[in-house]
């Protein structure tokens, strides 16, 4: 019974391919399964995309102390119709001087970027979308196109403060990309494969019958974890580090010549880029859609990957009400004196608890690494750190 | 293998793109022509069963190189480059002796006969690329991906010595 | 049905557009970029080569795809250095066309 139910999407795939079979030819069935699957990810993430915008501003509100939007619906639930239809019937205007082709462009390839990489992810038990061996490399490498798209944003809409903020964008998402890339090769390095299923399948089982083999309960797996977070948070340009599109400072940065659809499909990308950032550390250091106790097997397993989904865009949502925008160049000199070491870090520290049999020795060991190095990153940070009164050079 | 049809759309895609690389005016609209050609090759690449050439394509051209040549694009603004005279009889000249070469490998290619042959089935289920390649690489060309290592820290010095503005 | 021959008539074109990029273009930035579609050009024939041949457990031969690998990491390394060249020319002659860069004519 719990079975069948865990399996319930593969088998109503099956019922429906089950009459083409022996029909049509076999390149034509396959085409028709991966549109199914293409239409159950679009169904699935655009819903979760349309409730999470609502819940974000609610629980924002609620962080705020004030009602989030309630007018529309029962407790606000379809404030995302009424922005939908607000977003189409709007104006859609292009700059005289932007480069129409380029700024027509842009929204589509991000989106389009955004939607390929939520392909690879495992939903739950034989429910990858897209198998292909190297998985994790096909997701950073559809992803980084989003640079692309963000570039032609920006210089597209031939406007000042569009091009600063792709500038920005681009910077912060080079300097990112590297410790978020690095984080996971410890998973790929101790599981020996690039593909998300087996990443997941390595992840099974419990120690001492209760305990689960996932990869953030050890101490390697728990500073990646962290690591990859931060730097996702970056990718998908949310508040901390929203440097690029920075109100107060350069209007929208590369969105600022977008409005209507367009500028609803920047919005989109932008959450589809949080789903997938946060489904992959889902899958490489949250067990995937392994239930957390073994007596919870019953659960079906893409339960508990959206349950661990939602809790980390939870995790997105609270870190947007909690702190203020980080200035660029402290994000940057982060990037690159503290989160590439650590993630380096990482990489020996798995090696040791790997070729030290998985035991408690090599779990102490590993930690010990981690420690020094974080505290002798801190040491030699903070000596360098003056605290002197702020200059400015073109202001009172 | 892929079908026919793909395989064309691909290819003329990916040389389309590659001709508007150097008919184009604009260095961004070249560099974008280049991307879209990038992504045809990658596609070619698919479609020769070389997956983890494939997307290394992409994620290097597309993700790195391409992004390295529009900041460079947008930093130099290069826009004044447009309006320079063309030297039609150098353009000419520099275009036939491309296409003399392009000749030339033709025929050697037609003289090949082996290369009319269709391509040779793999095994079933298809060979884990990215496992083969790696366990080439860690083994037989050990040394090569060392010395690519050093090769790619000299550049890293080169280019931070090069771009280093002058401080006096 | 596509062959080999296919795959090295494409790539010979793109080789010769390439080419002709080179020849003709005068802007420094273009011309890296036609270098560009020339490596991707050797790259698509040995890509195309391992996949002709295929050894007796029926995988294709991978020394191709690793000397593919090779030449995608120095080609990043070339444009890298490549272009901080161009910004240090820039600095100092601010242009990137070849014609006006002659101080070594005779």
């Amino acid at each position: 019974m719990a079975d069948s139910v865990d399996q319930i999407f593969v088998h109503a795939k099956q019922w429906l391919m089950s009459p083409l079979e022996g029909h049509i030819p076999d390149c034509l069935i396959q085409i028709v399964s991966s549109l199914l699957n293409i239409a159950a990810v679009l169904g699935v993430f655009l819903t979760l995309f349309a409730l999470m915008s609502v819940l974000e501003r609610k629980i924002l509100g609620r962080m705020q102390n004030r009602y989030g939007p309630n007018r529309v619906g029962p407790f606000g639930l379809f404030q995302p119709v009424a922005d939908g239809i607000k977003m189409l019937i709007k104006e859609d205007i292009v700059p005289a001087r932007a480069d129409k082709v380029v700024h027509f462009m842009a929204p589509i390839l991000i989106a389009a970027a955004a939607i390929l990489v939520l392909g690879v992810i495992p939903y739950g038990r034989n429910m990858t979308p897209f198998v292909i061996d190297g998985g994790i490399l096909f997701f950073f490498a559809v992803g980084s196109t989003t640079e692309l798209a963000v570039f032609m944003a920006g210089w597209g809409s031939n406007n000042k403060f569009s091009l600063l903020g792709a500038m920005r964008a681009i910077a912060q998402m080079i300097s990112y990309e590297l410790p978020l890339i690095i984080t996971v090769l410890p998973v790929v390095m101790v599981v020996g494969s690039l593909n998300p299923d087996k990443i997941v399948f390595a992840q099974e089982s419990y120690h001492f019958g209760f305990v689960p083999h996932w990869f953030v309960l050890t101490p390697w797996g728990a500073t990646a974890f962290i690591l990859f977070f931060v730097s996702g948070l970056v990718e998908s340009n949310r508040t901390p580090f929203d440097v690029p599109e920075g109100e107060s400072e350069i209007v929208a940065g590369h969105m600022t010549e977008y409005s209507g659809f367009k500028y609803a499909t920047f919005f989109l990308a932008e959450y589809l880029g949080m789903f997938a950032v946060s489904g992959l550390a889902v899958t490489l250091f949250l067990g995937g859609w392994h239930a957390p106790l073994p007596g919870l097997g019953f659960v079906p397993s893409y339960v508990w990957f959206f349950a661990k989904l939602s809790v980390l865009l939870f995790g997105f949502i609270w870190i947007r009400g909690t702190l203020p925008r980080i200035r660029v160049d402290h994000m940057m000199n982060f990037a690159w004196k503290f989160m590439l070491p650590m993630a380096f870090t990482c990489l020996v520290s798995a090696a040791v608890w790997h070729y030290s049999g998985r035991r408690l020795s090599g779990w102490l060991w590993s930690f010990a690494i981690i420690a020094v190095v974080y505290f002798a990153l801190s040491l030699l940070l903070d000596a360098r750190r003056k605290f002197t009164p702020r200059t400015y050079r073109f202001a009172e | 293998m892929m079908s026919p049809f793909l395989f064309w759309i691909f290819a003329i895609l990916m040389l389309v793109f590659g001709a508007a690389v150097i008919i184009n005016r604009n260095p961004v609209a070249s560099a974008l022509s280049l991307v879209v050609s990038f992504f045809g090759l990658a596609a070619l690449f698919l479609s020769l069963d070389a997956y983890f050439i494939g997307v290394i394509q992409v994620l290097v051209y597309a993700g790195a190189i391409m992004v390295l040549f529009l900041f460079i694009i947008m930093l130099l603004d290069l826009r004044a480059e447009e309006l320079r005279k063309i030297n039609w009889i150098a353009s000419a000249g520099g275009i036939a002796v491309a296409l003399a070469l392009m000749f030339q490998i033709f025929s050697v290619v037609e003289k090949f006969p082996a290369a009319k042959q269709s391509f040779p089935p793999l095994a079933k289920p298809a060979p884990d690329d990215v496992r083969q390649i790696g366990l080439l690489l860690f083994n037989n060309y050990t040394l090569p991906f060392q010395i690519i290592g050093i090769v790619i820290l000299v550049a890293t010095v080169g280019v931070i010595i090069l771009s280093r503005r002058e401080t006096r | 049905m596509i062959t080999l021959e296919h795959y090295l008539m494409v790539s010979g074109m793109l080789f010769a557009i390439g080419f002709a990029g080179v020849m003709v273009r005068r802007n420094i930035i273009i011309i890296l970029m036609a270098l560009e579609l020339m490596l991707n050009a050797a790259n698509l024939s040995l890509v195309a080569f391992s996949r002709f041949h295929v050894n007796a457990s029926g995988t294709p031969n991978y020394n191709a795809q690793i000397f593919v690998f090779f030449i995608i990491t120095v080609a990043a390394a070339e444009v890298a250095v490549g272009l901080a060249i161009v910004v240090a020319l820039f600095r100092l002659r601010q242009t990137t066309n070849v014609e006006d860069i002659t101080a070594l004519k005779f």
